[in-house]
């Protein structure tokens, strides 16, 4: 198992370097010139000179991208143009907030999503089912910052019930300024965890061990839960892992509808001061994060599925590929 | 459909349409509700969202799908030669693949919309780009179970040349699972446009698109519900259509999947 | 002897978007305590759905059990709640599947889910149950410290060893064994079904035995009955049917299997196929395919007549109307 893990390890490194290297060259193609940017229009010549100097902005791409790397595995992603702050101490700061939205998104997305589809694979082509299943295709058909602002009008604006900007302060005020991006954010995931449950469960809910369990005498709750939903987990944690990284994406549209100081609020105004280096650290380090994510569901493969983890070195990344 | 007769009217009214009722300001009536005259109300500068939402479609819609079928051609190819030469470039391709899928697809698009400025071009070249992976993974998939087949081995025998069995024999017998996910990549790819215009980086204002009135009618949210929600029902209905399009051919081509 | 199971006019359908399936039409038998019945046909001829039905686990929708009465152990199980059948299911009346490969949970251990039946039916703790499972491995001959291994790990014959060991783990009164051999290789067939015998003999379990194999007949049962399309044509002791075989379709079964004893030229199949079960013939179903049938056999339906004794038959050449 220690072998697979670290196996699984190794081969994520060359897909980072991969994805440092596109998002590189993209921003690379930035219009503009970074350095009339931090010193404004009117600098002299000798002064843009010398910070082309500093910035090494004159040498080739390349050269740029290997000393760019260098820095980053010292945990160093430059500065921002804007303000000249760190960019990796920008991130860390901003990270848990968005990291605290997307578990809680997840969580939401968990919570509705399996029972959902549990019950509508259990009682298929019935009125529950069908209205559940049109919910779900609802769910997936909404885009996430429009929910957000239908959530604002409703539960802030007119119910006065929950905060529409912001992080509020202290548990309960994080938690209360927490339940409305959470739920739009989490929404369209819950409705694709939904529909995944449903289609899995139906896969075994004829199964022969399934009639196996029920001679024995099992109780038909018990039968759901540990002979149905455990053999139908594999596809759902494929499609959670995948909508991991639509969060991630998603938390850019939420972020900036419920004014959360996460990461992708701070991307998306990074963008509009030309601030590479801090667009250019927020997509390494968010990709990273998605790139991590699905390692830990490929290792989580193995501990749900003894099949895999008896034949792990082919089964599990074809495992992954079928279920997308 | 709606986007065809946007245009044609344009073409006819010599956008007269499109210039006095579409993008020009009335603002005695900014932000009025739905009424008889306006069935979906007016926004922020007094113009009908109606109009501007029948217009819109021709944004979302079009460049969704051409966006959709750009990235089809250049996934599907990439795939179809990874999965018909196997080995070494079926290697190199599918790795780069799951470089560009290791980055979210909103991420990558929203990256490359940063490096390239917004404006209609680079978002089309931002949602091709992000949806490649997905299209060359389906292909290949579809080209890997096909090529061992007997008839394959058939044309092979008569002397037919690669290119030929890829481009004859192929290519048409993976249609199907290509149409399904390019129904559902379009919708997709609406929602990507919406949103990165939604953030100001896509489509700008004046021009009607939808994501953009959405981002417009944020600043109005505690004074007029309706230019919030409506676009948005608009969005969410285009999106549930093509999904139910999407889901209802994968039924059809695809039995096995049918529970 | 005493009578452990009576089913009485059994009726089961299945009503499905192409039809109705009448897939068990008046069923009437009896199994005396620690005797095997062995129950023949074709597939499609309703033999597991009887068996679901003993067991009351016809999938329903679309199944349903429309008439009739199933005696166990002098209480009608038809009219037990959900929750008294679960205590009927694996604890007196247990049932093995035809597949092996499919019949066991894949992410279960085999250890758990023997352990599974014996926590459910029995006072144990879950240690204890582990221990008798363990027991109950190396009953049918596997390694107890295999337990602890998932089904994926193990051959086919070695997975039906673990099912009929989930099966025997309570000590039922019946066990119902629908086809347990046919999926097995034919050399693991016959140790399987030894083994199902001495254990048989060894806990007094009454067994009905589903199979479309009539040496696994001969070689296990004690009575038998020969079903066509969803009713029993010809019921008797293994003497009765095998030596003085009555209806023409056990005749036809006898005629389609070579023998070693004569010397025949060419096997006698039964000509045409079991008729469809959303639109079965008219009179005696098997009239189609029998080349005795005369008009009355194409009208009327005939009863169940003696023979011998025990020795039934629902034909109307055996009772000479023919």
């Amino acid at each position: 198992m220690h072998k697979y893990v670290l196996k699984r390890f190794a081969m994520l490194i060359p897909v980072l370097i991969g994805v440092t290297f596109i998002v590189f060259f993209i921003l690379a193609l930035t219009p503009g010139d970074p350095v009339t940017i931090i010193l404004g229009d009117n600098a002299t010549a000798e002064n843009i000179a010398k910070l082309t100097e500093e910035l090494g902005l004159d040498d080739p791409l390349l050269v740029r991208y290997g000393r760019y790397m260098l820095n980053l595995l010292k945990g160093d992603l430059g500065k921002s143009y804007s303000n000249q702050l760190s960019v990796a101490d920008q991130i860390l700061e901003r990270f848990p907030n968005t990291f605290i939205l997307a578990v809680a998104a997840i969580l939401v997305a968990l919570i509705i999503g399996i029972p959902v589809g549990i019950i509508s694979a259990k009682k298929q082509y019935t009125w529950l089912d069908n209205t559940f299943m049109v919910l779900a295709l609802v769910g997936v058909s909404m885009p996430v910052f429009w929910l957000g602002l239908v959530l604002v009008i409703v539960f802030s604006l007119n119910l006065r019930w929950l905060p529409s900007q912001g992080m509020g302060q202290g548990f309960m005020g994080i938690l209360k300024s927490l339940v409305l991006p959470a739920v739009s954010l989490g929404a369209g995931s819950a409705a694709m965890v939904a529909r995944m449950t449903r289609s899995s469960m139906l896969e075994v809910i004829r199964q022969d061990y399934i009639d196996t369990a029920r001679a024995k005498g099992v109780k038909e709750s018990t039968i759901t839960i540990r002979h149905m939903l455990k053999n139908a987990l594999i596809p759902i944690i494929t499609v959670v892992g995948l909508q991991f990284g639509q969060l991630l994406g998603g938390a850019v549209l939420t972020e900036t509808v419920f004014s959360w100081p996460g990461l992708g609020r701070f991307m998306v105004e990074a963008i509009k001061k030309k601030d590479t280096p801090s667009v250019l650290g927020s997509v390494i380090f968010l990709s990273v994060a998605f790139s991590i994510v699905n390692l830990l569901i490929d290792i989580l493969y193995a501990y749900v599925d003894p099949r895999i983890k008896s034949q792990y070195k082919v089964q599990s990344a074809l495992g992954r590929r079928r279920g997308e | 459909m709606i986007s065809i007769t946007t245009t044609i009217i344009d073409v006819v009214t010599d956008n007269r349409v499109y210039d006095t009722y579409v993008i020009s300001q009335n603002l005695v009536m900014r932000l009025k509700g739905p009424s008889a005259e306006h069935i979906f109300g007016l926004d922020e500068f007094g113009r009908d969202i109606f109009l501007r939402m029948l217009w819109g479609t021709r944004y979302s819609l079009f460049l969704g799908a051409i966006g959709i079928l750009a990235s089809t051609i250049v996934g599907g190819t990439l795939g179809a030669i990874a999965g018909f030469y196997g080995n070494a470039i079926d290697n190199i391709v599918m790795r780069f693949m799951d470089i560009l899928l290791a980055i979210p697809s909103i991420l990558l698009a929203i990256a490359i919309v940063a490096a390239l400025g917004p404006g209609l071009v680079n978002i089309l070249i931002a949602i091709a780009i992000s949806y490649i992976p997905t299209f060359a993974r389906v292909v290949r998939a579809k080209v890997m179970s096909i090529k061992d087949q007997e008839f394959i081995e058939a044309a092979r025998a008569v002397g037919a040349s690669d290119a030929r069995i890829i481009f004859k024999y192929i290519i048409p017998n993976s249609l199907a699972p290509i149409i399904v996910q390019a129904t559902l990549g379009v919708a997709g790819a609406i929602l990507s446009i919406a949103g990165l215009s939604f953030l100001g980086l896509g489509i700008q204002p004046p021009m009607p698109e939808w994501g953009a009135m959405l981002s417009n009618a944020r600043t109005y949210i505690r004074d007029a519900w309706h230019i919030t929600v409506i676009p948005g029902l608009g969005i969410m209905l285009t999106i549930l259509s093509l999904n139910l399009v999407g889901d209802g051919l994968r039924d059809a081509l695809d039995p096995r999947l049918k529970n | 002897m005493a009578e452990l199971l009576e089913v009485r006019d059994l009726f089961i359908r299945y009503e499905t978007v192409d039809g109705v399936v009448e897939a068990v039409n008046g069923i009437s038998l009896k199994l005396d305590k620690s005797s095997t019945l062995g129950l023949v046909g074709e597939t499609g001829a309703g033999k597991t759905t009887l068996a679901k039905g003993i067991m009351r686990l016809v999938p329903n929708p679309p199944g349903k059990i429309t008439k009739g009465e199933i005696i166990f152990n002098g209480k009608d199980i038809l009219k037990l709640s959900e929750a008294d059948m679960r205590k009927v299911r694996g604890k007196e009346i247990s049932m093995i599947f035809q597949d092996p490969m499919t019949s066991l949970n894949p992410v279960m251990t085999v250890g758990e889910q023997i352990a599974e039946v014996i926590s459910i039916h029995e006072k144990v703790s879950s240690k204890g149950a582990m221990e008798k499972a363990k027991e109950m491995l190396e009953m049918v001959g596997i390694p107890a410290e295999r337990a602890e291994e998932y089904p994926h790990q193990f051959s086919g014959g070695m997975k039906q060893r673990v099912i009929i060991a989930i099966a025997l783990a309570c000590n039922p009164s019946l066990l119902i064994a629908d086809e347990p051999t046919t999926a097995l290789d034919v050399t693991i067939q016959a140790q399987v079904l030894d083994m199902m015998k001495k254990l048989k003999d060894k806990l007094n379990t009454s067994m009905i035995l589903i199979t479309h194999d009539l040496g696994v007949v001969t070689q296990t049962c004690d009575y038998v009955a020969i079903m066509y399309a969803g009713e029993i044509v010809e019921y008797g002791s293994l003497r009765d049917v095998f030596k003085n075989p009555q209806h023409p379709y056990t005749n036809g079964l006898f005629g389609s299997i070579p023998s070693l004893a004569e010397d025949v030229d060419r096997l006698k199949p039964i000509k045409g196929l079991m008729p469809d079960p959303t639109n079965l013939p008219k009179g005696c179903k098997f009239n189609p395919r029998c080349e005795y049938a005369e008009e009355i056999c194409r009208c009327q339906s005939p009863e169940t007549t003696e023979v011998k004794g025990i020795h039934v038959v629902k034909c109307f050449k055996a009772q000479g109307l023919v």
